[in-house]
């Protein structure tokens, strides 16, 4: 019933009594969304490209040149941008691991019966539920050297956890896995309790130890979806913008989204952050290629 | 059901025709949100009574601002029949054509001799030079000191100081002083610190606090005819202001790495440190109880002289435009008239906006009314500011990546900072054709 449901038309419906065919019903739905996509998603996609090879420039009336390659090889012949690229690929690495295992972490010590666990995971989710911009004002205030209650709890005086150069990525870091982590944790949650409970049983039987138990069972059955997690937590951390521009202004801490945003908004060089735009881009789809096939291979096994 | 009909019709002409007769009497202009934009409001409040035309003043977060005026710009939008843009874009509005050509209402209305010379160069003449205007200056504004007075009182301090440094302690006159009284008061743990100055790299705060030691030690940004900046920007003297300002960092409260004209008044406020540059357009919440519990307390200087008795103050502020796709144009100019009267810049002055009025700012009641208009007065006729060019924002940020390390995390010399500053400089000329 289900499938007939989905593939025609009820005949007693008012659809099918004004003449309606199935494929009206369809395009129907589908078309305005496809228009919507094209004209807000693929034409400007289409349109930057074109941009990219002109020095163009928003905020002048003067036309576009074609300059041909000249804005690809400019960006990736500036050391600045290169190190704007290594600066974010340090932190989608840090702030992705310190998320999946702080929230693969808490999803093992959730996964059990313990008494208000709903109250509890729900509790947990809260960072994420926050304005990015917002946690970052929070934090900006916990980080404080002077009066932040970070320094004062862990009794670290006048620790500089923004100002440091060093640190700074860091600090910002932490505050995304203090952020994100709960999303780790709920699809983790949502794998391990998928696991089917006989399993575990027929280890105890056989007298496995806890860490066979783990990387033997646990493990390989929720691969599949903590790839998943990890795959969104890497995207987004790849454009992460809001949090890190809200913190602190460190060169240490410039990630390519602040770079891009400098360029295009505040420089105004359409032409030149458009191609930038496009290098990222590629970038993100390559990353994610490789997570993708990754994930395909997990779950064939 | 057809009266209805027709009731609703009627209703919707109605409110047509109002919408339409409204629109002619009003006036749009867009600004920062701080607190001069709200006495432009009072003031244009005032114009309303007099001539029942509506003036909104509209605002944004200052961090905002220069996006979305140019987002407006950009898409030729009416939605702002004024501006009060930053000095800064004046090259990039006048030669994109977003701003009205005001050189005729300039000459014809004397603004070159009704307000002060280095206003009008600064907040209206594009390109330097040329006679040609496109603001009437609004705003006034310049780089100051404020201090703790009563810090600087204390006869044990005195006596300190002259023991240590050989001469008597009171408000610095040159970059020596500033940096002496800086390390005296520099005393992390009595949670008491030298000096607040401003450090941000992500728009143009740092710049502004490190030209003040730059024009004061007699250096310059570059010439401003044929843009050339090597043998400028990288001098002597301008590595020695880079020096001086690396210095003084040194004396900072912690954490000292993101700073602007908000956290340069918190340094006083919260009584962290002994002096905090800013502009003169935030000390008036300096002065006030209720923002300041060492309002009484607090002094104020003008930026001290460098080394060679050159004195200078980076300047912001702002002139007030007309945009070019403004419906309203004619009322616009007319507002400008009225706003460029010496009554108006007077009332404009006791309102708490800074006037760039020459016979205001000479008057005496203007200069007595209070603590920091003397010196607001004496650095307003030498101020000198930022590149102009369409470019600006590029150059900005070359600075801020040079500059910005070398300043907060240490890096290099000053000379090769700014011989790498120069490069980058003369190569964004260069590309828009600026310099051969």
């Amino acid at each position: 019933m289900a499938t007939a449901v989905m593939t025609s038309l009820d005949p007693k419906s008012r659809a099918a009594a004004r003449g309606m065919s199935d494929i009206a019903i369809r395009n129907l739905f589908i078309v305005p969304t496809i228009v919507f996509l094209i004209v807000f998603n693929v034409f400007p996609l289409i349109y930057s490209l074109g941009y990219s090879f002109t020095d163009f420039r928003a905020s002048t009336n003067s036309p576009a040149n074609f300059v041909g390659l000249q804005n690809y090889r400019a960006l990736l012949n500036d050391p600045f941008i290169w190190n704007n690229f290594a600066i974010t690929a340090k932190y989608v690495i840090v702030s992705v691991v310190g998320q999946v295992l702080v929230g693969f972490g808490t999803a093992m010590l959730l996964n059990r019966t313990i008494p208000f666990k709903g109250l509890l995971t729900t509790l947990l989710l809260l960072p994420m539920m926050l304005s990015m911009a917002v946690v970052g004002l929070f934090w900006k205030l916990l980080y404080d050297p002077s009066f932040g209650i970070i320094n004062y709890a862990l009794g670290l005086g006048t620790f500089e956890w923004l100002a440091n150069p060093r640190m700074a990525l860091y600090a910002v870091a932490i505050t995304d896995i203090w952020m994100w982590s709960p999303f780790v944790m709920l699809l983790s949650l949502a794998g391990l309790s998928a696991v089917p409970k006989h399993l575990y049983e027929a280890a105890a039987i056989d007298r496995a130890g806890p860490f066979y138990t783990f990387f033997r069972i646990t493990l390989p059955l929720v691969a599949p979806i903590l790839m998943i997690a990890i795959i969104f937590r890497t995207m987004e951390a790849f454009k992460t913008f809001d949090l890190a521009y809200v913190l602190t202004s460190q060169p240490t801490t410039e990630l390519i989204s602040i770079r891009l945003y400098k360029m295009a908004f505040q420089e105004w060089q359409t032409g030149m952050s458009c191609a930038f735009a496009y290098i990222v881009l590629l970038m993100v789809l390559a990353i994610t290629n490789i997570y993708v096939k990754y994930l395909n291979k997990v779950k064939e096994r | 059901m057809r009266k209805r009909l027709t009731g609703i019709l009627a209703g919707i002409g109605l409110s047509l025709a109002c919408t339409t007769s409204v629109f002619a009497q009003e006036l749009t202009i867009f600004w920062a949100e701080w607190d001069p934009a709200n006495y432009l409001q009072e003031l244009a409040n005032e114009y309303e009574k007099e001539t029942g035309v509506k003036v909104t003043v509209e605002t944004t977060p200052w961090s905002d601002f220069q996006t979305k005026a140019f987002t407006e710009f950009n898409a030729k939008g009416s939605a702002y029949d004024l501006i009060v843009g930053d000095s800064q874009w004046l090259g990039a509005a006048s030669e994109a054509g977003h701003y009205v050509d005001l050189t005729d209402f300039v000459k014809e209305n004397k603004v070159l001799e009704t307000m002060a010379p280095a206003t009008v160069k600064f907040y209206a003449e594009y390109p330097g030079n040329s006679g040609k205007y496109w603001s009437i200056p609004a705003e006034g504004d310049a780089v100051g000191w404020s201090y703790r007075k009563d810090w600087f009182e204390d006869p044990k301090e005195k006596e300190a100081f002259k023991a240590k440094y050989g001469y008597e302690l009171d408000a610095p006159k040159t970059w020596k002083e500033l940096r002496d009284i800086s390390e005296f008061f520099h005393r992390p743990d009595e949670k008491r610190y030298g000096v607040a100055i401003y450090t941000d790299n992500s728009y143009d705060a740092m710049a502004m606090g490190f030209e003040n030691a730059l024009f004061s030690y007699g250096g310059d940004l570059g010439n401003p005819e044929t843009y050339q900046v090597e043998g400028y920007i990288n001098s002597d003297k301008a590595v020695a202001a880079l020096d001086a300002y690396k210095e003084l960092y040194k004396f900072t409260p912690p954490g000292w790495a993101k700073t602007f004209f908000v956290e340069d008044n918190q340094a006083i406020t919260e009584g962290l440190a002994a002096m905090s540059m800013n502009y003169f357009a935030f000390f008036p919440a300096l002065l006030n109880e209720s923002t300041n519990p060492h309002a009484k307390n607090t002094g104020f200087f003008a930026n001290p002289a460098g080394p060679g008795g050159d004195q200078y103050a980076a300047l912001g502020g702002q002139g007030i435009s007309i945009v070019s796709y403004s419906e309203n144009k004619e009322e616009a100019f007319k507002f400008l008239k009225w706003f460029i009267k010496d009554e108006t810049q007077k009332r404009w002055a006791e309102l708490g906006g800074y006037t760039c009025n020459k016979a205001v700012l000479e008057s005496e009641a203007f200069q007595k009314a209070t603590p920091y208009n003397k010196a607001f007065y004496d650095t307003m006729f030498k101020v000198k500011d930022f590149w102009a060019v369409p470019e600006y924002a590029e150059l900005l940020t070359q600075l801020n990546q040079r500059v910005y390390p070398a300043i907060v995390g240490g890096e290099g010399t000053s000379k090769e900072t700014l011989d790498a500053l120069a490069k980058d400089w003369t190569e964004t000329f260069k590309k828009y054709g600026r310099l051969k």
